[in-house]
């Protein structure tokens, strides 16, 4: 019994991270309601980043985060140039096989420089005993970080100007532009500031687990589960919904292996959408 | 405007309108399912005459592209709907199929038909329920599926588990020995592409091919209208998943070995999906231009040993390149540049 | 005159807001009656409650004898009521003939291609369409999408047309062009509920109108009537339209 507990509150840390992945793509479908098919090709590109930030820096990965928001941040601001900006007011077939090809390109380069070998970054930190079971510290600083991440995001969304202009463009475009908020750039920012953030959860992940350049396909179903269980555009969702898959995922593992969580994961994310489309905890709203 | 204009369903009304064009006038609805079976018949005839093998495996293959391409654009090029693992019926067909034939001794075309009938029905069935998911969600779904399949099917003794069925010589016996039976299936698969594409075209045409087109326009709209969308969409997602069992019968028949791998390999999915982009989706000739013209680049790329490493990326800068610049594909491409093709090249 | 559509005690929330409370009213058969409301008052859900986009909380909704309440959108255009929206959604890549032939073929009548491109020709010919069959809807001007949107709908030979704001963003032409079409439609039988906020047409064209606000009835009767009635005036107090409208009338 203990044991299950252990793993729950173990899969709650890991679901904080989860969330933060998700609240990159819940906010870019929000603001340009673009489904963001590269999210797991980012995920990727977090994990790498730190890697080698640790191998040829030194950097520990929680030192690595702050460059890898801001590297992702300009990856994602041109793929929103190249490929997204073209897109945004066709029909969502359109939007989806653009960002859908830019992630076979990135997979592709990665898998060219990178194989599909497994890698793994090397942290250590003091965890804590409880009743014979260790929470790692690893886990619990990853869920901390994730936290704070989310925090910052909902301060910079609720009371920084720029913040505010987002959530205007994600309430009504055309209104938004009217009063002179320059919409393009919004979308491009909005765009750059969702991929950091898949990009941090992936360089927090990578803390975690080992990982191949195939990993973000995994993680994306689980940021697309979470999504769902959250409600579309809803960041605040997200992040209790990462947490609601990670305790389902703590309250699994001590019970099947672990080829069959995907599966779980997948039935999970068509039997929501069909039940609630609105999310489990979606905010009622028009 | 950058959508493609030409996914008109009344281009024949034309000459109602009063505009005096000699060759729209002239041509008759009959033409176009004509050209394809021509079409059908020479590229069945062309290796025979030669008695040219080489040429009877490319082409094989390329029939193979094809009818997977055209199958899948009556679900994305006019539903709208992209079924990234649309591969699976393909794989389950061949399935189907094979262990028709090994397991239970059918013969060959009454197997390659029961899979192509059960898959379909299975499709409608399982239709209703993942149709209620929309765009994106739909798509991922699809992926879903397809792996939720192959990781049942390498656990399904039946079927041979991870290791899956091989055919020994003698299921070609019945058939005239190896040699007439890879003959022989190659003229079926060409019969099933021609059987595909002439599906496509029937769809297009028909009233059931202007409702799926709405919704693909806009669902709620056409629901409004009153298409009844749930029900056209699983008819469109069964009859999608019709030829492509059989295809997948034939050719992994033709084989000698199903395995869950190779019968539900993602990337050819997804190669389908580039097909389908590159040679115009909506219409019926385009997915085969697409699946050729692919054909033809991957077996020039995977000359070169650098290169067919990037395999994955180049179908995907071709993917972003046509999406982004030319969504109509090649024959939307050639529609624009002489409006008057569209009769002739549905 | 018999009621073609009951709406009965219809309430739908969302959320916090109560979008329509209680609404009940008539429309009979042959009629063209009007609801009106300052902005916000609730009018558009009303159209979504009964064309089937959503199910109300409570109440019901009688079409021809028969209980159409919450069922989906293509269920209630086969029993015959069409719409035209406010904001216009034309099949961009369809050709106009196309957009048509899709609210001919699937409507009340479920006809065949061929029928259904009589039926087309028809609809185009009264709305002023004829000339732009061929070309695809994208390409159209902001005036001949809306005469789309009017002539898709009608192509379905309803029995009841809900127009939503059909002449909002035309020019005064353009508005009277679509009034004589409006009248024309009626003239076939066709009953109209119609959302507008231009008075002038609310006055010509409606036999009834029908006042709402914050979705609860205000006033019901012949367009005189509400135009002056002392509570439709109140709600719609500063909005400039109707103060200019009940200025010209001595109450």
């Amino acid at each position: 019994m203990i044991g299950v507990l252990a793993s729950v509150i173990d899969g709650v840390l890991v679901g904080a991270v989860y969330g933060l992945a998700a609240m990159g793509l819940t906010l870019i479908w929000g603001v340009m309601r673009v489904i963001n098919l590269t999210h797991g090709a980012m995920i990727v590109l977090g994990m790498f980043i730190v890697y080698y930030l640790s191998k040829t820096l030194g950097l520990s990965p929680y030192e690595g985060i702050p460059i890898v928001v801001v590297v992702a941040f300009v990856v994602g601001v041109v793929i929103y140039w190249i490929a997204v900006d073209r897109v945004i007011g066709r029909p969502i077939l359109m939007s989806l096989l653009a960002t859908f090809a830019c992630n076979m390109i990135l997979i592709g380069i990665g898998t060219a420089l990178w194989t599909t070998s497994p890698y793994n970054i090397p942290v250590s930190l003091p965890g804590i005993s409880w009743q014979g079971y260790t929470f790692t510290g690893t886990h619990m600083m990853a869920a901390a970080l994730a936290g704070l991440i989310a925090g910052l995001l909902y301060l910079f969304l609720n009371h920084a100007r720029y913040g505010k202009a987002i959530r205007a463009v994600a309430s009504n475009r055309e209104a938004a532009e009217l009063s002179g908020i320059p919409t393009k750039q919004v979308l491009a920012v909005t765009f750059g500031l969702g991929v950091a953030l898949a990009c941090a959860a992936g360089a927090l992940i990578a803390t975690l687990f080992p990982f191949t350049v195939l990993s973000g396909s995994n993680y994306q179903l689980k940021s697309f589960v979470v999504t769902v269980l959250g409600g579309l555009g809803n960041p605040a969702g997200a992040l209790l919904g990462g947490i609601a898959l990670g305790l389902v995922e703590g309250l699994a593992t001590p019970f099947m292996p672990v080829s069959w969580t995907p599966i779980i994961e997948f039935a999970l994310f068509v039997v929501v959408l069909v039940a609630f489309p609105r999310g489990i905890f979606a905010l009622s709203r028009a | 405007m950058t959508v493609p204009a030409d996914i008109s369903h009344e281009d024949l009304d034309h000459k109602d309108l009063g505009r005096k064009n000699a060759l729209e006038v002239a041509t008759p609805r009959r033409i176009f399912p004509g050209l394809i079976v021509l079409f059908g018949a020479l590229f069945a005839l062309f290796p025979y005459w030669g008695d040219d093998v080489g040429l009877r495996e490319s082409f094989l293959l390329a029939a193979v592209y094809i009818t997977l391409a055209s199958n899948l654009n009556v679900m994305i090029g006019y539903a709208g709907y992209i079924n990234f693992g649309n591969i699976v019926f393909f794989g389950l067909g061949g399935y189907v199929c094979v262990d028709l034939v090994t397991r239970w001794h059918w013969p060959l075309v009454a197997a390659a038909l029961m899979a192509g009938a059960a898959v379909s029905l299975l499709a409608l069935v399982f239709g209703f329920g993942i149709l209620r998911l929309r765009g994106a969600f739909f798509a991922l779904a699809t992926i879903g599926v397809n792996e939720a399949v192959r990781q049942f099917v390498a656990n399904f003794e039946p079927w041979g588990g991870a290791t899956g069925i091989y055919l020994s010589f003698d299921a070609y016996e019945p058939l005239g020995g190896p040699m007439a039976a890879l003959w022989l299936v190659y003229f079926l698969l060409v019969g099933v592409m021609v059987l595909s594409l002439l599906m496509s075209y029937a769809i297009k045409t028909s009233k059931f091919g202007l409702g799926l087109l709405a919704i693909g326009q806009n669902e709620d709209a056409a629901g409004v209208l009153g298409v009844r969308t749930p029900r056209h969409k699983a008819l469109a997602y069964s009859a999608s998943a019709f030829s492509r069992p059989m295809a997948g019968g034939l050719f992994f028949f033709k084989s000698g070995i199903i395995e869950p791998n190779g019968a539900f390999d993602l990337t050819l999915s997804i190669e389908a999906i580039v097909m389908i982009m590159l040679g115009g989706y909506g219409t019926v000739s385009g997915p085969l231009l697409g699946a050729f013209l692919y054909e033809e680049l991957r077996g020039y790329l995977l000359t070169s040993p650098t290169i067919s490493q990037l395999q994955l990326v180049i179908a995907g800068a071709l993917l972003l390149a046509m999406v982004l610049f030319a969504p109509g594909g090649l024959v939307g491409f050639i529609h624009q540049r002489w409006p008057r093709s569209r009769t002739i090249l549905q | 005159m018999s009621a073609l559509l009951e709406v009965n005690a219809l309430s739908k929330r969302f959320g916090v807001v109560q979008a329509v409370a209680e609404l009940t009213f008539t429309v009979g058969e042959g009629e063209i009656l009007a609801l009106i409301g300052p902005n916000g008052a609730g009018k558009s859900t009303v159209f979504n409650l009964i064309n089937g986009v959503c199910p109300p909380d409570s109440g019901r909704i009688v079409f021809e004898g028969k209980d159409i309440t919450g069922k989906p959108t293509y269920e209630v255009a086969h029993h015959g009521i069409a719409r035209a929206h406010q904001i216009v959604q034309p099949l961009v890549g369809l050709s106009v003939l196309d957009n048509c032939l899709v609210g001919a073929c699937y409507g009340h009548d479920n006809l065949s291609m061929a029928a259904g491109r009589k039926v087309v020709r028809e609809v185009a010919e009264l709305v002023g369409l004829t000339d732009r069959l061929g070309m695809p809807a994208g390409q159209l001007t902001t005036a001949g999408k809306k005469r789309l949107e009017l002539a898709r709908a009608l192509c379905g030979r309803p029995r009841l047309l809900l127009l939503d704001e059909v002449l909002a963003g035309l020019n005064p032409t353009e508005i009277e062009r679509m009034i004589e079409v409006i009248r024309a439609i009626r003239q076939r039988g066709v009953s109209i509920l119609i959302i507008e906020h231009v008075m002038r047409a609310i006055m010509s064209l409606s036999d009834r109108v029908v006042a709402i606000n914050l979705g609860r009835n205000l006033a019901e009767g012949s367009p005189q009537e509400v135009a002056n009635h002392p509570a439709v005036i109140e709600a719609y107090l500063g909005d400039p339209k109707l103060m200019t409208m009940s200025a010209a009338e001595p109450s």
